[in-house]
C-alpha cells in the first residue's frame, strides 16, 4: 500500500489520508491521476519526507504528501 | 530629492522632558534607505553599541521607511531599533498594523527616545505636536486594555503602541505591542521601553496618505505591477489568506524539521492537531490584514468566546510540539496572554520548553515550581508559566523571563538553551535544512528566521526549489536573502511580499517614491551595507567570532526521529564559505569590504 496525505486546500472534497494499492502506480504522477488531483495544484510533493517530482518513482510502503502553494514564516 | 521622507526626526529626552526637532540627513537616508538600515546607522554613529542596554544611555529609535504608509503593497511597517538587553547586540524589531503609517502621516520619519523619565510617561503625537503625559495611573495595565483606554481618551482615530506588565518589569523577553495584537516582538525591545518608564506612544495624523512621493505616476505604475505579481502568485494571492502562516505546521513536520520537546526530536505525530488546517476548521473567525496589505495572513480567532488575534506558525510550534502539547485552544490562549502581557511569542514558549527539559532531566526541582510542575504537554504549566513570565515574582519566574540562555546557564547546562546569541531559534530544525542554519548562526540579532528566510527556497520552492539536505551554494543564497531582507525591512514593506516580488519590483517602488535612480544591483548592495553596519555595531558591542554559532545539539546530536533522522548541521563547512561570500574574516568585515560598501566610518574599528 502507498499512504497519501493531502494538506491545506487539497483537502477540500478529499480524505486527509488515503491508502492506495501500489500495483499499477509507478510514479507520483500516477498517484495524482488516480486521485484526480491536477498537477498544477500541487506545489510541494514529498515522498517519505523528501521533495520529489511527479515523474519520480513510488513503491509499496511509501508515504506521499501533497501540498498546494504555501508560504509563511 | 526628498520624496517619501518628511525629513523630520523628533528627539525626545525623557530625563529632561526636552523635545528637539531635527532634520533628516537625506544623503544618509538614501545610503541606508530608512527603517532598519537608517535606525542602525543612527545608533552606530551615536555610540549606543557600548552602553548598558537598560540604562538611560540606551536609545530607542522608532523608525519608518520611505515606503511606510505609501500607496504600495503591505507598506504599514515600522521598526524599533535599539541595543538589545537580551543579546547585548543590535535589536531591530519590526511590526505591522497601522501605527507606523500613522507616525509617517503625522509627518515624522522617526522618533528617537533617550534618557529615563522621572515617573511613568507616555508620548502623545498629534501631527507636528508632541507632548509628554503622565502614565502613572496606567502602571500594570495589560497591553490590550491600554490600547482601548488610550483610544477612548484620545479618539478612535488614534493608534497606540505600548508595553504590558512584562515591559514595565524589564523582562528580557518583553515585546512592544501596537494596534492591540501586532508586536515588535523580538530581542527584548519592550524591556528597553520599560527601563525608560515609557508606557505608550499615541499617534494621530490628519494626513491619510503619503503626499510627498517623488513621482506619483511612476509609483502608481510600480504599485500596479507589484499588486499584479502578488495577486498572480498562489501563495500571496490566496494561500496566506486561506490558512495564514499556520499552514507551515504540516509541511515542516512532514519533512521532519519540526522541533519537538526542545529539539530533542524533529517529527511530531500530533502535528495535525495544531495545524493551520485545524485552526481554520475550529477557531478561525476571519483573516486579518495590516495597513494596505492585500495578502491578509493574519488570523482572527475565537478563544473561549473572546475574539482576538490568533497565533502565527511560530507560537503554534513553540507552544505546541516544542512543549509536547497538542491542545490548540491552549496555544490560542497562550498566544493571547503573550499579547496581553507584551511578551515575545517565540522566546517565551521556547524558554518554557527549555525549562521543561531542565525539569525532565532533574535540574529544575519540583519544589521550585510553586505548584505547577514543568511537565511536557502540561496545559496548566503553559498557561501559568506564561503569566508568571509576563509579571514575574518568584525566582524561577524571573529566571525564565530572562530567556533560555540565562536560565540554562544558571542551572549549569547551557547546552539545553536552543538559542543563538542568547535569542531563541524559531521553528525549523537546522539539521534538516542546511541553509537556514547559516541564517540562524550569522543573524545579527541572534536566533531568527526573518533575517534571511532560507525556508523559502529550501522547503517552499520559492523562487526555486533547492535541495534542503545539501550545502552547495547555500552560503551565497543566504547572503542574497539576508541583503534583500535588509532592503525590504528598511523600505517599510512586509517581508511576505518577497514570496512573490523580487529585487526589481522593490527597486521600482523605491525609485518612484524617493526619486532615486538605483538599479536592482545597487539596492542589493545597500542591503549588504546594512548587514555590515549591523555587524560593526555588534563588534563595537563586544561580539566575538564564536557568537556566530549554533547550539551544540545541532552540531553533535543527529536528528532522532522522522524523515530527517540521522541528519546533522554542516555549519562548520558552510560558515567559512559564508564569510568568504561576505568579504569577512573571523566573523567581521575586512577594511577592504567596508571601503567597498562605502562604510569608511567603520574602517579600522
Amino acid at each position: 500500500m502507498i499512504e497519501v496525505r493531502v494538506f491545506a486546500t487539497l483537502r477540500q472534497g478529499r480524505e486527509k489520508i488515503s491508502m492506495l494499492e501500489a500495483g499499477g502506480l509507478r510514479t507520483a504522477g500516477d498517484i495524482l491521476a488516480a486521485m484526480d488531483i491536477p498537477r498544477e495544484e500541487v506545489s510541494i510533493l514529498l515522498i517519505n519526507g523528501f521533495h520529489k517530482r511527479p515523474e519520480d518513482p513510488v513503491k509499496d510502503g511509501d508515504l506521499v504528501s501533497l501540498f498546494p502553494p504555501v508560504g509563511g514564516g | 530629492m526628498s520624496g517619501a521622507y518628511y525629513e523630520k526626526l523628533a528627539r525626545v529626552n525623557l530625563t529632561t522632558g526636552e523635545i528637539k526637532i531635527e532634520k533628516l540627513d537625506l544623503d544618509m537616508a538614501h545610503k541606508f534607505i530608512g527603517g532598519r538600515g537608517l535606525g542602525t546607522k543612527i545608533l552606530y554613529d551615536e555610540g549606543v553599541a557600548t552602553v548598558d542596554p537598560l540604562s538611560p544611555e540606551n536609545k530607542l529609535v522608532y523608525i519608518t521607511g520611505p515606503m511606510t504608509g505609501a500607496q504600495a503593497p503591505s507598506s504599514g511597517r515600522y521598526m524599533v531599533c535599539t541595543k538589545s538587553p537580551l543579546t547585548g547586540m543590535i535589536a531591530c524589531s519590526n511590526s505591522g498594523g497601522i501605527w507606523g503609517a500613522k507616525l509617517k502621516y503625522a509627518g515624522w520619519d522617526a522618533i528617537i527616545v533617550e534618557g529615563e523619565a522621572p515617573q511613568w510617561t507616555y508620548i502623545n503625537i498629534v501631527d507636528d505636536k508632541i507632548e509628554l503625559l503622565s502614565a502613572e495611573e496606567y502602571v500594570g495595565v495589560m497591553s490590550e486594555k491600554m490600547d482601548e483606554t488610550l483610544r477612548e481618551k484620545h479618539g478612535a482615530d488614534a493608534s497606540v503602541l505600548n508595553i504590558g506588565p512584562a515591559g514595565e518589569k524589564q523582562v528580557l523577553l518583553a515585546a512592544i505591542m501596537n494596534d492591540k495584537d501586532r508586536a515588535a516582538g523580538r530581542s527584548g525591545v519592550g524591556a528597553v521601553m520599560g527601563s525608560k518608564k515609557l508606557k505608550a506612544i499615541v499617534v494621530k495624523a490628519s494626513r491619510k496618505n503619503l503626499d510627498n512621493v517623488a513621482d506619483v505616476e511612476a509609483l502608481k505604475a510600480a504599485n500596479k505591477r507589484a499588486l499584479e505579481v502578488l495577486k498572480a502568485n498562489p501563495v500571496t494571492g490566496a494561500g496566506l489568506r486561506q490558512l495564514g502562516t499556520a499552514v507551515l505546521v504540516n509541511i515542516v513536520n512532514s519533512i521532519g524539521a519540526f522541533p519537538v520537546r526542545n529539539w530533542q526530536e524533529s517529527y511530531y505525530d500530533k502535528a495535525d492537531d495544531i495545524s493551520g488546517e485545524t485552526l481554520a476548521e475550529k477557531y478561525l473567525v476571519k483573516p486579518g490584514a495590516c495597513h494596505r496589505c492585500p495578502i491578509a495572513c493574519g488570523r482572527v480567532v475565537n478563544v473561549n468566546g473572546k475574539v482576538v488575534g490568533g497565533p502565527e506558525y511560530e507560537p503554534l510550534w513553540a507552544y505546541g510540539g516544542n512543549c509536547g502539547n497538542n491542545d490548540l485552544n491552549i496555544i490560542d490562549e497562550c498566544n493571547m496572554l503573550c499579547n496581553e502581557y507584551g511578551l515575545d511569542a517565540i522566546g517565551t514558549p521556547c524558554t518554557i520548553a527549555a525549562a521543561m527539559e531542565l525539569y525532565q532531566k532533574g535540574y529544575i526541582k519540583e519544589e521550585e515550581c510553586d505548584g505547577v510542575p514543568l511537565e511536557w504537554g502540561s496545559t496548566k504549566a503553559l498557561v501559568e508559566w506564561t503569566k508568571r513570565m509576563g509579571d514575574p515574582e518568584s525566582p524561577l519566574a524571573w529566571l525564565m523571563s530572562s530567556g533560555s540562555a540565562r536560565l540554562c546557564e544558571h542551572y549549569g547546562h547551557p547546552e539545553i538553551s536552543m538559542s543563538v546569541k542568547k535569542q531563541e531559534m524559531p521553528a525549523y530544525d537546522a539539521r534538516a535544512i542546511q541553509g537556514i542554519g547559516i541564517t540562524y548562526a550569522t543573524s545579527n540579532r541572534g536566533g531568527c528566521h526573518v533575517r534571511g528566510y532560507m525556508i523559502s527556497p529550501e522547503v517552499l520552492g520559492l523562487p526555486q526549489q533547492l535541495d534542503r539536505t545539501v550545502t552547495t551554494d547555500k552560503a551565497a543564497w543566504t547572503k542574497t536573502f539576508q541583503d534583500l531582507t535588509a532592503v525590504i525591512d528598511s523600505m517599510g514593506h512586509c517581508l511576505f511580499t518577497s514570496f512573490a516580488m523580487g529585487a526589481q519590483e522593490y527597486t521600482d517602488l523605491l525609485n518612484a517614491a524617493t526619486g532615486t535612480n538605483y538599479t536592482a544591483a545597487e539596492v542589493l548592495e545597500i542591503g549588504d551595507r546594512i548587514y555590515n553596519i549591523e555587524r560593526m555595531f555588534n563588534k563595537a558591542a563586544g561580539m566575538k567570532p564564536e557568537d556566530d554559532r549554533l547550539p551544540k545539539r545541532l552540531l553533535q546530536e543527529k536528528v532522532a526521529n522522522g524523515p530527517s533522522e540521522g541528519m546533522i548541521s554542516q555549519l562548520p563547512l558552510t560558515l567559512p564559505q559564508y564569510y568568504e561570500a561576505r568579504g569577512w574574516v573571523n566573523a567581521f568585515p575586512t577594511d577592504e569590504t567596508l571601503k567597498k560598501l562605502g562604510l569608511d566610518e567603520c574602517v579600522g574599528k
